[in-house]
């Protein structure tokens, strides 16, 4: 198959990358960009180990071509990360309540509560676990995870940079 | 693998039982998060696939699509035409081409031969036939397309017990019964026909898959004439069985574990070495090799379906008197270790009560199904839902309370048990049981009409540690640097449970390194002191152990140094925040960094770094008298929950769910927790909803779409009681938690529902069909 060269935004920096147009997502983002994070646990959509915010809102990579992206914005969890690469609030949570044990799904994770706290200023414990449905764990049974997130969405703005302007009633 | 430690030093520690110094501690006890957290929450931390080298390849495994067939011919000729292919091997490119496991040590199971590639015979659907590695995963995928397999169809036999028949189709010519275990012990048929109740009950499990979410993966190439091959794998000693496939020397071969995104046992075997292993050797170039999840559901190893057949006896005041068990075990098509998981059903089979005639048998039966293997639980997990659905039988039976009739048959520390072994800790059941039900306090009212609310709880004992037979072992090679810093090199893996974690929390606890300025590395077949692999719920115990004692040698060791610096005895010295303080009359004056005791070391030819063999218990097994020596330890514990079963649909909803177990210490009490509410969860879906459903051989699960695991919404939340009792065999007496945590759970589960709806499961999964059959029965 012929390959084309497109542009893609990942995280706030430009890259033009050759690609076929059956070649998806995950894969130019994991191998051809070097994103670790960015991970292959299904194929199909369902386990969200692949997830990425595009234009804001998650998506699975392992469900689109890179073609698909071309014109908009992808950020992985390394877009969580702040000025000298310091943890964000809500890795922070993550951190002290042991939410990651094997970390495979975590960056999923991560990008899935990041669009949640976005979206609505204090979500409730089942809120939560509704948003988290399509990010499986088989580790940490998810109370942690939970526990993370929960402390972080109570967390007052200032400690919560993304709710800023984003709020719905 | 060798004793013969040439490294610094060398130092035997032996097992001890004695209470190890009690607290207070300064690291051990702390919910710490550490060094492996860091990296996961960030993303940086790096897995099996995460490996990309210059002029790299990308493999794949063409595998058997029928359960039984004849291999008339392999035509390879068009995919090794497609432009990009670089090699496509079959039987004929594999030097040693057979892997004889001898999972329990050679004490009775058959020598049967596992191809590494098939040559003329498959014997379950996913067999991998072939290899091909071309530069693109697509060309590869492609040209594993054009590779035509001619098959001749043979029967095959797909149910164990049919398989048992004389007459069944043979998967092997060795027969079909791989392995049959047999312990005994007193009189069982005496003691039941004197029994004044025999309660009799058959309970079946099924297939069920890891669900990592990891998928086995690796990246192998040449460096220095060695194959190395860093991969996700809980067992870097497979190195040894990887140069056997290819007659090589065993230092020519070297495998790195990758940190891994779950294992649950399913790490455990092989799975992309040997396939990476011969590509990288016949093309001399890099490869790497992902199984697609499809591809990891169909053919990797499944926990063990079980067939468990009891018969209680018990006099009137609920005191058991006999269990006479029958196990059978589906190993699919090749015998993996299945002869170990089925010996510890058969030697768990009675649980943590007192059994003074116990008749325990367990087979494990070839079929044209997936091969099983080990399964976090290993066979002591499947029966807690035969002895606990017992339990409860009994004292419906007797009209006695099922706590009650738990309390007078519980073990306790010097009881024997029937492998003819005395217990040398104490059994903590009771307050695992208490604390559980305290937890849960006052059961809830039904949601509606239809509703029915039960309570429900079991009690376990699983092994943590190999079968002692083996003889374990495991070492640790520890140095402090010039700077003061600490190395941990152990040849442990890390599934993600914190293994690597663990021990720089236990030589911290020694050695006053702070944590940050601990480096471990770990999983190197070439670079680590062998630690035995992560499996069994071994590795704080071994390895755990292997560093406590290598970290007091080496303190004790410097300290002469120090106290000489310092001019005080060694026995006033604390190691505490990176300084050797004199700490005599409860202050703390004078003192050195560990920079400057290193530097002191070095003046006086005293060497800082120390390498220490740790050995478990030693013993032997007779399996024809079924008496020996079999686990170091166990960990007991009680799970209790609520559950709302509909019975108009048959859902159950599990309003509620208490996990609680002994863990003797514990060394990092969220890691703990954690272990505890993951392995709760994955046996919650183990009871209620998953399921490898085999059609004659062939999976109808082998995308996530169709094998559910417990998603954030399916289950409540793990409530955990942690006991601590200060006994076990691990650092600071600790017990394993890794398997301990999922093996009561389908049994608590089907106990609630039976309390709910008064008919009981037998049948794993409990799904909705299955819990409404049972209620159109009231």
């Amino acid at each position: 198959m012929r390959k084309r060269l497109i542009s893609l935004s990942v995280n706030g920096r430009g890259y033009d990358v050759w690609v076929t147009p059956s070649e998806l997502l995950l894969d130019v983002l994991h191998d051809e960009l070097g994103l670790p994070e960015v991970r292959y646990g299904c194929g199909e959509g369902v386990c969200g180990t692949c997830t990425v915010q595009f234009d804001g809102h998650t998506v699975s990579a392992c469900l689109m071509f890179a073609i698909q992206a071309e014109g908009h914005q992808i950020s992985t969890v390394a877009a969580l990360l702040g000025e000298g690469e310091a943890l964000h609030p809500l890795q922070e949570c993550m951190l002290r309540h042991g939410g990651a044990q094997c970390g495979f799904c975590t960056p999923g994770m991560l990008l899935t509560a990041d669009c949640l706290a976005k979206r609505t200023r204090r979500p409730s414990r089942d809120e939560i676990r509704h948003e988290l449905v399509g990010n499986l764990c088989r580790c940490t049974g998810y109370t942690k995870i939970l526990d993370a997130i929960e402390e972080y969405v109570s967390l007052s703005s200032p400690d919560r940079p993304s709710v800023e302007g984003a709020e719905l009633p | 693998m060798t004793d013969e430690a040439t490294l610094p030093s060398p130092a035997t520690a032996r097992p001890s039982v004695e209470p190890d110094s009690a607290a207070p501690f300064r690291v051990v006890g702390l919910p710490l998060a550490h060094h492996d957290f860091v990296d996961k929450v960030r993303g940086t931390q790096l897995y099996a696939a995460d490996w990309k080298l210059p002029g790299m390849l990308y493999g794949r495994v063409i595998r058997s699509v029928l359960p039984s067939a004849r291999i008339r011919s392999i035509e390879t000729a068009e995919a090794r035409a497609l432009p990009g292919v670089i090699a496509v091997l079959t039987a004929r490119d594999v030097p040693r081409n057979r892997v004889v496991e001898r999972a329990s040590g050679g004490l009775g199971e058959l020598a049967v031969e596992m191809p590494v590639l098939a040559h003329d015979r498959v014997r379950y659907v996913g067999e991998p036939v072939a290899l091909v590695a071309a530069v693109s995963q697509q060309i590869a995928d492609e040209a594993a397309e054009l590779i035509e397999v001619d098959y001749r169809e043979l029967a095959g036999v797909f149910d164990p017990e049919a398989a048992l028949d004389p007459g069944a189709t043979q998967v092997h010519d060795e027969g079909n019964v791989l392995v049959e275990w047999n312990i005994r012990r007193g009189d069982a048929e005496r003691a039941l026909a004197e029994a004044d109740l025999v309660v009799t009950g058959e309970y079946r499990s099924q297939h069920v898959e890891h669900a990592y979410l990891e998928p086995e993966a690796g990246v192998g190439w040449m460096e220095n004439g060695v194959l190395t091959i860093r991969v996700a794998t809980q067992v870097i000693e497979h190195a040894a069985t990887v140069a056997g496939i290819l007659e090589l020397p065993e230092n020519k071969v070297r495998v790195i574990s990758a940190y891994m995104g779950g294992g649950f046992g399913g790490k455990e075997d092989m799975t992309v070495e040997p396939y990476l292993a011969l590509l990288v050797w016949r093309t001399g170039r890099p490869v790497r090799m992902i199984w697609e999840r499809q591809e990891s559901m169909l053919a990797s190893t499944k926990r063990h379906p079980f067939v468990m057949r009891y018969r209680t006896g018990v006099r009137a005041d609920g005191t058991i008197l006999a269990q006479d068990v029958d196990i059978i075990g589906d190993a699919g098509a090749y015998p993996y270790l299945s002869a170990r998981v089925l010996f510890a059903g058969a030697a768990l089979s009675c649980g943590p009560y007192r059994t003074r005639n116990a008749s325990l048998r367990s087979r494990a039966v070839f079929t044209n199904n997936v091969p099983t293997s080990a399964f976090r639980g290993f066979g002591a997990m499947q029966v807690v839902l035969g002895y606990e659905s017992q339990m409860d039988r009994v004292a419906e039976a007797l009209g006695m309370s099922p706590t009650e009739v738990r309390r007078r048959n519980f073990l306790a520390k010097g009881d024997i048990i029937p492998t003819g072994e005395s217990l040398d800790t104490v059994v903590a059941c009771e307050e695992t049981l208490r604390r559980a039900l305290d937890r849960l306090g006052e059961p809830p009212a039904p949601s509606g009409p239809s509703k029915l609310v039960g309570r429900g709880f079991a009690c376990n004992m699983q092994p943590y540690g190999r079968t002692i037979w083996f003889r374990d072992r495991a070492s640790a090679w520890l140095s402090l640097q010039a700077d003061g810093t600490l190395l941990i090199r152990a040849g442990i893996t890390d599934l993600g449970a914190g293994q690597a974690a663990s021990l720089c929390e236990i030589a911290s606890e020694i050695l006053g390194v702070p944590l940050g300025e601990i480096s471990v590395y770990i999983g190197d077949t070439a670079l680590n002191p062998p630690a035995g692999g992560t499996f069994a719920t071994r590795q704080l115990y071994m390895s755990g152990n292997a560093v406590l004692h290598a970290a007091r040698q080496l303190r004790a060791k410097v300290a002469p140094v120090a106290a000489e610096m310092l001019a005080c005895t060694p026995d006033q010295l604390t190691f505490e925040d990176g300084l050797v303080r004199v700490a005599c009359g409860g202050q703390s004056g004078t003192g050195l960094r560990l920079a400057e005791l290193v530097a002191g070391c070095e003046q006086r030819q005293v060497d800082t770094s120390l390498l220490s063999i740790w050995r478990a218990e030693q013993g032997a097994f007779d399996p024809r008298t079924g008496q020996g020596d079999s686990f170091p330890d166990y960990t007991y514990g009680t799970h209790a929950t609520d559950v709302e079963v509909d019975t108009e649909t048959g859902e159950v909803k599990v309003l509620r769910y208490v996990a609680s177990h002994d863990v003797g210490r514990a060394i990092n009490p969220m890691r703990v927790e954690g272990q505890i509410q993951g392995g709760a969860m994955q046996g919650l879906g183990y009871a209620l909803m998953e399921d490898v459903v085999l059609e004659e051989g062939n999976s109808a699960s082998t995308l996530f779409a169709h094998y559910f695991i417990p998603t954030s919404m399916d289950m409540p939340d793990v409530e955990v009681e942690i006991v601590e009792s200060g006994e076990g065999k691990g650092p600071f007496n600790a017990r394993g938690i890794g398997e301990p945590s999922i093996a009561p759970t389908a049994a608590a589960v089907a106990n609630a529902i039976a309390n709910a709806i008064g008919q009981r499961p037998t049948q794993l999964p409990m799904t909705p069909e299955r819990v409404l059959a049972l209620c159109l029965r009231r």
